[in-house]
């Protein structure tokens, strides 16, 4: 593996919210193009994990680099980094007072300076990327749950990130809307986005992951490829944790 | 029929009270917004010491009669600050005003809690500064939730610039008091000055709700319907 590849390395991440130490001691490289995914118990830091990353949640210790360069401890620099680190929410997040377009066109215009017309030929571009272009003029208010996050994925596009962090994207949708948004995220990983997803959807983790990441207790537990975690007789801790959603679905 | 032509007569006169007191209650409202809205940014996102300025300004505007201030102001603040030579006008629409900002700064400071934190979170991530999110995000947000509350506070300064009477503002019940007391008529003309403030308060109201359709946006209940 060439170094330069490596886009995005995190070291040695610990994270405390009063007593309870939520992240303790992760590390992870990430190279171009490369899609990783997330797995674990609810509570195990995952989401922290991934505001860690563009300081919306500053570590207590550990540094994040970012093409060579260092995230942490960047000062006002920080807004320029988040630029280049996408991030799409559970909850979508989107701007409640503007329409679609304009909820891709704000940052482009307020952060990138960028003039009307660019903005909005931009805009339109990602959200056409998503199958939003139709609904360009809609507020949020009028979406469903499936339209507003594919909005926010073309939101995060806009910016041109080198990376999106995707914090359970799918975990407020139901089975048909989350369909919907696992396509426009497949698309991405063929088309060489760098993602990082933390995630319970198993089925979109084998079928696009590069590497899945098992955390327990605020360390990744277990890390490979997704048939090493799931077929592997070594590997025993991620299984466990399926098989017990499994159960628990079928109850 | 005698009642009804003095009226007539005194009519202009009651009306040029009229523009007295839509001045009162105009400087107000807009020295109350520009104040207002800055210190409820300062109590909602500022340091300690600015939160509690603001406190207390809040707690003394709020906290006593509007009589009380137009007096101390009039009697004794501005002519101890070297300003004993403004008007009555001038100084009760600056104590009117003061007050406002008071109310109308925790009325936009509830608008801009009531904004989800998530609009923060997802605009911070974009790389937005926290004064560019606060000015494309949160206010433009915050001030469609605020308009209904805001708009409350039209009645309140027009019925409460009347008590500028008593430093002697020439406003519309100052001049309908001279006009009882020129003409030895009272319930008829203090009638027609209460049905002028009605129709002043109504105006208002009707021209405020027409903004808050106009502004409306859907997904946020300001009187969309």
């Amino acid at each position: 593996m060439n170094n330069n590849d490596i886009v995005l390395r995190v070291e040695d991440i610990h994270k405390s919210f009063g007593g309870n130490e939520v992240l303790r001691g992760v590390s992870f490289d990430v190279r171009r193009g490369e899609t990783k995914v997330f797995i674990g118990p609810s509570g195990t830091g995952k989401s922290t994990l991934l505001r860690c990353i563009n300081q919306l949640t500053p570590p207590d210790c550990g540094n994040v680099w970012l093409d060579g360069e260092e995230v942490t401890n960047s000062g006002a620099r920080i807004n320029y980094f988040r630029q280049k680190i996408g991030m799409v929410f559970q909850n979508f997040f989107l701007f409640d007072h503007l329409t679609a377009l304009k909820n891709v066109e704000l940052a482009l215009l307020k952060v990138r300076g960028m003039g009307k017309a660019e903005a909005r030929e931009k805009a339109l571009t990602e959200l056409r990327q998503v199958g939003m272009e139709d609904w360009a003029d809609h507020y949020p208010a009028e979406l469903s749950g499936g339209q507003a996050q594919r909005v926010s994925i073309a939101r995060a596009l806009a910016m041109d990130p080198d990376v999106i962090l995707f914090d359970e994207p799918t975990s407020a949708l139901d089975p048909e809307l989350t369909r919907e948004v696992l396509e426009v995220m497949k698309k991405l990983a063929r088309e060489g986005m760098t993602m990082l997803v933390v995630t319970h959807e198993m089925g979109f983790a084998c079928s696009v992951a590069n590497e899945v990441l098992f955390m327990e207790n605020g360390v990744v537990a277990e890390q490979g490829s997704p048939d090493l975690l799931l077929h592997d007789p070594r590997f025993t801790r991620m299984k466990d944790f399926i098989g017990r959603i499994d159960s628990r679905m079928e109850d | 029929m005698d009642v009804l032509l003095i009226l007539i007569d005194w009519f202009p006169y009651l009306l040029s009270g009229v523009a007295a007191t839509l001045g009162l209650v105009l400087a107000a409202l807009v020295l109350g917004l520009l104040l207002g809205l800055p210190m409820a940014l300062g109590q909602v996102y500022g340091s300690r010491p600015v939160r509690w300025v603001v406190s207390v300004y809040v707690w003394f505007f709020r906290g006593l009669p509007i009589l009380v201030l137009l007096f101390l102001f009039w009697f004794g603040i501005f002519p101890g600050l070297g300003l004993g030579n403004l008007s009555a006008f001038v100084v009760g629409a600056v104590v009117l005003g003061l007050r406002g900002a008071a109310y109308q700064s925790q009325i936009f400071r509830g608008a801009i809690l009531s904004v989800g934190e998530g609009q923060m979170i997802a605009a911070r991530s974009l790389g937005m500064s926290r004064l560019t999110a606060i000015r494309s995000v949160i206010l433009p947000q915050a001030m469609r939730i605020a308009l209904p509350g805001w708009s409350n506070e039209y009645p309140n300064i027009l019925t409460d610039s009347a008590v500028c009477y008593a430093i002697g503002v020439v406003e519309l019940l100052t001049i309908t008091s001279r006009i009882v007391t020129q003409t030895h008529i009272t319930m008829p003309i203090y009638l027609t000055a209460a049905g002028i403030f009605i129709i002043l308060n109504y105006g208002g109201l009707k021209a405020l709700h027409r903004l808050e359709k106009r502004i409306a946006i859907p997904g946020f209940g300001t009187g969309a319907m």
